[in-house]
């Protein structure tokens, strides 16, 4: 318990600096919101002044900021010029959609990783073994840019798969299973891309867990017991391989939000992506800064996660006194 | 004769709590008082947990003692700074158990050997290499082994080459941390009677530490029976084996294997 | 022990060697052969590069991948272990036949509670239920562990010291009710009292289960309480073989001889000695991919002869029970 508290004062404390960072930078940065606007001849200068006081973008950086928490206080998250709305409400329905693909992404990935790795280090130095290095070599090599773009050409060529956006047109009209089956569809581009840019990494660290602990005293000691393969493999060896493939696994939530934020540009999925970039690109201050803070909420969400299943499937850790 | 080494009311706690298993915790000293002749050997036998990786560890000057103090030819070296230090620690070195992981497996055996010369830049390399070939013969190591890293070394062989890195700096006082105990039985004979050939000839003290009575008894001129960070025991080594006075004592005599096996065998001189 | 009874393990002109990765064998054993009999405790007295490690693995044929048995026999119940199809020998391990593997803290998985690592044994071999498994589990551990069998039961391998992973290592052996307990260095790395406590926990089992044990060490002490025979084992031959005593007692293979009298000896009474250099066996322990013919302990022998060198000994019955494989015996 005393370590699940200490983990989550810690995980309070790094949302706090990135808040203060990302505000500092992008209030830093030169320009803002209003910018291209004071191009456009048809608007007095004075009416972009009065704008710009509205919006307090000529206030004081820490009355800003003390401005801005407030604002999280009433669930607001700051407020969109582009939109013309409150943060909060853009970004829930964008979160809810980038949670699908990289929730999904990071199942499918794991599961494929899991087989395949386990399969390879099973049969090291063989065929199978071989094959499968092969094959993620040559994964590793295209970038994920590449990789997304022509899983797009082949969607548009073959005319197998929607080629973007989360629902097609028509979507309330569809029954509760239709539905379902016209997420799924459009869905599945960018997933695929995402699965396939992060499989290499994590076939080979699970190859590497893996094999490393069937080489292990204690494998051969229970083998000489009589212990059958398969117990062997899942009750021993996967136990034993855990601690660093948990670990990997808070990595990989890491390596897939950056990649899906790529991935849903490039497939047009309504997500944190395309709404970040239209963001940064616009100066809309607020949606910056909380795209940017849900992000970071995601990844140390899933790093907590991994270190409390961490916690449980290592008891090494858990009877340290006084927890690390 | 100038006592050598004289260790007073020797203290040494460690942090509460810091390590997990049974069998782990280091043990802590409560207040060792001894002192070491030149040119003997005193043994410092004890089961785990007794304290004596503990004793050797502040004798060599790696750990800080709580409280207490030791003198190592006439200096308190307890009481030196890191830089007055650095003076006293070749005078004093270790050796210890496993051969494996005591040396480093990337270096060559003569540069393995020649290591401690060159961090104390001690003489050109043509000379700290001329040493180093020189100290492997002494303990000896084939010359044509010379070249070879420690995995193509056998236990025994290891065990030589970790003495003779011991010596490079020519040390007055050398502990043995456990450094036969994982060695084979015709094996630790052979490094016993190197040990006493090199201190024959080069007056060297040693402290030898481990939990093996039957080597105690052949090695030592004094025994020190420690239990529970204390010496509870300690006197000339055929008395202790003729007339040992304390419980822990008997018990680890009991306990030797060794003894038993000698009274079946007639020794054939 | 009741003879004229089949043996329980009978090893015949046993060969196994190893390939290396550059493609050459090195033989390991070289034509071992031995009887075991039921409720006989056989001492393999080996140093490194003895093959000792090697003889235990082969029993069950737990060889890495790259050794391999070139030849003999090996006969456990009656049954050849070497024709023996996986599945079969899987159902032996442990049940029939119980090995322990040096450095029991590493023989223990890291992340699993000690009890459940006992009931893994039963549940690979018996068909009990669960609860019949915990029952039978706590029964072994409380033989073992009188005190705290709960919390031991429960514990994790890193939260128990040395001697206590090794009675974890022995329960797991015993809990199926083996015939054959081989062990492999059941003491290194222990201290003296514990290794006492273990080596009488040996004895009990013996006598309460009437288990048979191979007990293979490099100290020739540990086995003087407790075999009823030894086998020297030298470069992957048996050098000599025979009752406790008269192997340890009255030595007659030179190796054996040398090997015991490098033993400090008590210096209770006799302190002429002590301090003195032992007298010891010159050079090194055996290479075995450069050994041609002829005797292996030759090089090393200070009793050899001209024959030594060019033929290989074979075994001389000195009385009903002791052989020695050494040229010195030919010929009365």
């Amino acid at each position: 318990m005393r370590y699940f508290l200490r983990r989550l004062a810690q995980v309070v404390f790094l949302l706090i600096g990135v808040s203060i960072l990302t505000f500092l930078f992008s209030t830093l940065a030169p320009g803002n919101y209003f910018d291209e606007m004071k191009l456009n001849p048809q608007i007095s200068p004075e009416t972009v002044a009065s704008l710009r006081a509205q919006y307090q973008l000529d206030r004081p950086i820490l009355v800003r900021y003390a401005g801005w928490v407030n604002s999280i206080a009433h669930g607001e998250m700051g407020f969109s010029f582009a939109y013309n709305s409150p943060v909060a409400p853009l970004l829930r329905v964008r979160a809810r959609n980038t949670l699908l693909l990289t929730v999904t992404a990071t199942l499918i990935a794991w599961a494929l990783a899991l087989a395949l790795g386990i399969w390879s280090a099973t049969s090291l130095g063989r065929l199978p073994d071989r094959a499968i290095s092969w094959a993620t070599s040559a994964l590793l090599v295209i970038p994920d840019l590449v990789l997304a773009l022509g899983l797009l050409i082949l969607a548009v060529r073959s005319g197998w798969f929607p080629t973007g956006g989360l629902v097609s047109v028509g979507f309330e009209s569809l029954s509760p299973l239709n539905k379902l089956r016209d997420v799924a569809m459009h869905m599945t581009l960018p997933v695929v891309a995402l699965v396939l840019s992060a499989l290499p990494i994590l076939v080979r660290h699970v190859r590497a867990a893996v094999s490393e602990v069937l080489d292990a005293p204690f494998l051969r000691a229970a083998a000489g017991h009589g212990i059958p393969r398969r117990r062997l493999l899942y009750r021993y060896a996967l136990r034993a391989a855990a601690n660093p493939l948990i670990s990997l696994f808070g990595f990989s939530v890491g390596a897939l939000l950056s990649g899906s934020l790529l991935v849903e540009v490039v497939t047009s999925w309504p997500g944190l992506g395309p709404l970040l970039v239209e963001a940064i690109l616009a100066r809309d201050l607020y949606v910056v800064i909380g795209g940017v803070l849900l992000s970071t909420v995601f990844l140390v969400g899933g790093n907590f996660l991994a270190d409390m299943m961490l916690y449980w499937a290592d008891p090494r850790i858990r009877t340290e006194p006084g927890g690390r | 004769m100038q006592e050598l080494l004289r260790v007073e009311n020797l203290v040494k706690r460690y942090a509460a709590k810091k390590y997990r298993a049974a069998g782990e915790a280091p043990g802590a000293l409560e207040g060792i008082s001894f002192s070491s002749q030149p040119g003997a050997t005193l043994a410092l036998v004890g089961e785990s947990g007794s304290g004596k990786s503990t004793l050797a560890l502040c004798i060599a000057c790696l750990e800080r003692p709580t409280s207490g103090s030791i003198w190592f030819d006439g200096c308190d070296v307890t009481a030196l700074d890191e830089t007055q230090l650095r003076a006293v620690r070749p005078k004093i070195q270790l050796v210890f158990q496993d051969p494996a992981s005591s040396l480093n497996p990337r270096l060559t055996a003569l540069e393995i050997v020649a290591e401690p010369l060159l961090i104390q830049r001690r003489f050109d390399k043509r000379e700290q290499f001329e040493k180093a070939r020189a100290l492997l013969d002494r303990v000896g190591i084939p010359l044509e082994k010379a070249g070879q890293k420690p995995d193509e070394f056998s236990g025994g062989q290891r065990q030589r080459l970790a003495l003779a890195r011991a010596l490079a700096l020519e040390p007055r006082l050398l502990i043995l941390d456990e450094s036969l105990s994982a060695l084979d039985c015709s094996v630790q004979a052979q490094i016993a009677n190197l040990l006493l050939e090199l201190q024959s000839s080069l007056g060297l003290t040693y402290l030898l530490i481990t939990h093996d009575f039957a080597m105690a008894a052949h090695l030592a001129d004094e025994i020190a029976v420690m239990d529970q960070g204390r010496i509870v025991e300690m006197a000339a080594a055929e008395k202790v084996l003729r007339a040992p006075e304390r419980e822990v004592t008997r018990r680890l005599i009991a306990a030797t294997p060794e003894f038993r096996v000698a009274a079946l065998t007639p020794k054939v001189v | 022990m009741v003879h004229g009874m089949t043996p329980l393990l009978k090893v015949q002109d046993l060969h196994v060697a190893y390939k290396l990765r550059t493609g050459e064998t090195f033989p390991a054993l070289a034509g071992l052969s031995f009887e075991l009999e039921p409720g006989e405790i056989l001492g393999v007295l080996g140093e490194s590069g003895s093959g000792k490690s090697t003889l235990a693995a082969s029993l069950l044929r737990l060889l890495p991948p790259n050794g391999i048995i070139t030849r003999g026999v090996i006969l456990f119940e009656g049954q050849n272990i070497l024709e023996a199809s996986p599945r079969e020998l899987e159902k032996m391990r442990g049940s029939r036949m119980a090995l322990i593997f040096q450095e029991p803290s590493m023989a223990l998985h890291p992340a699993m509670r000690v009890g459940d690592q006992v009931a893994e044994v039963l549940r690979a071999h018996e068909s009990m239920d669960r609860a019949a498994r915990r029952v039978r589990t706590r029964q072994v551990l409380a033989a073992l562990f009188p005190s705290e069998t709960e919390r031991i039961a429960d514990s994790y391998p890193h939260q128990l010291s040395g001697g206590q992973r090794q009675r974890i290592l022995i329960a797991q052996a015993i809990v199926c009710g083996p015939a054959l307990f081989v062990a492999d260095e059941p003491t290194a790395s222990l201290d003296p009292t514990t290794q006492q406590e273990i080596l009488l926990l040996l004895r009990t089992l013996r006598q309460q289960f009437k288990l048979s044990m191979i007990l293979i060490t490099h100290n020739p002490a540990l086995l003087a309480d407790l075999a009823d025979r030894v086998l020297v084992l030298y470069a992957g031959w048996a050098a000599e073989i025979g009752l406790t005593a008269s192997v340890l007692g009255s030595p007659k293979h030179p190796y054996t001889r040398a090997l015991l009298r490098c033993i400090p000896s008590d210096y209770g009474d006799n302190q002429a000695g002590r301090k003195s250099m032992l007298p010891v066996i010159p050079g090194d322990s055996p290479n075995l991919s450069v050994l041609a013919k002829g005797c292996p302990f030759e090089p090393r022998c200070t009793e050899r002869m001209e024959v030594c060198k060019n033929c290989d000994p074979a075994a001389v019955q000195l009385s009903e029970k002791h052989s020695v494989s050494c040229f010195k015996f030919v010929g009365g």
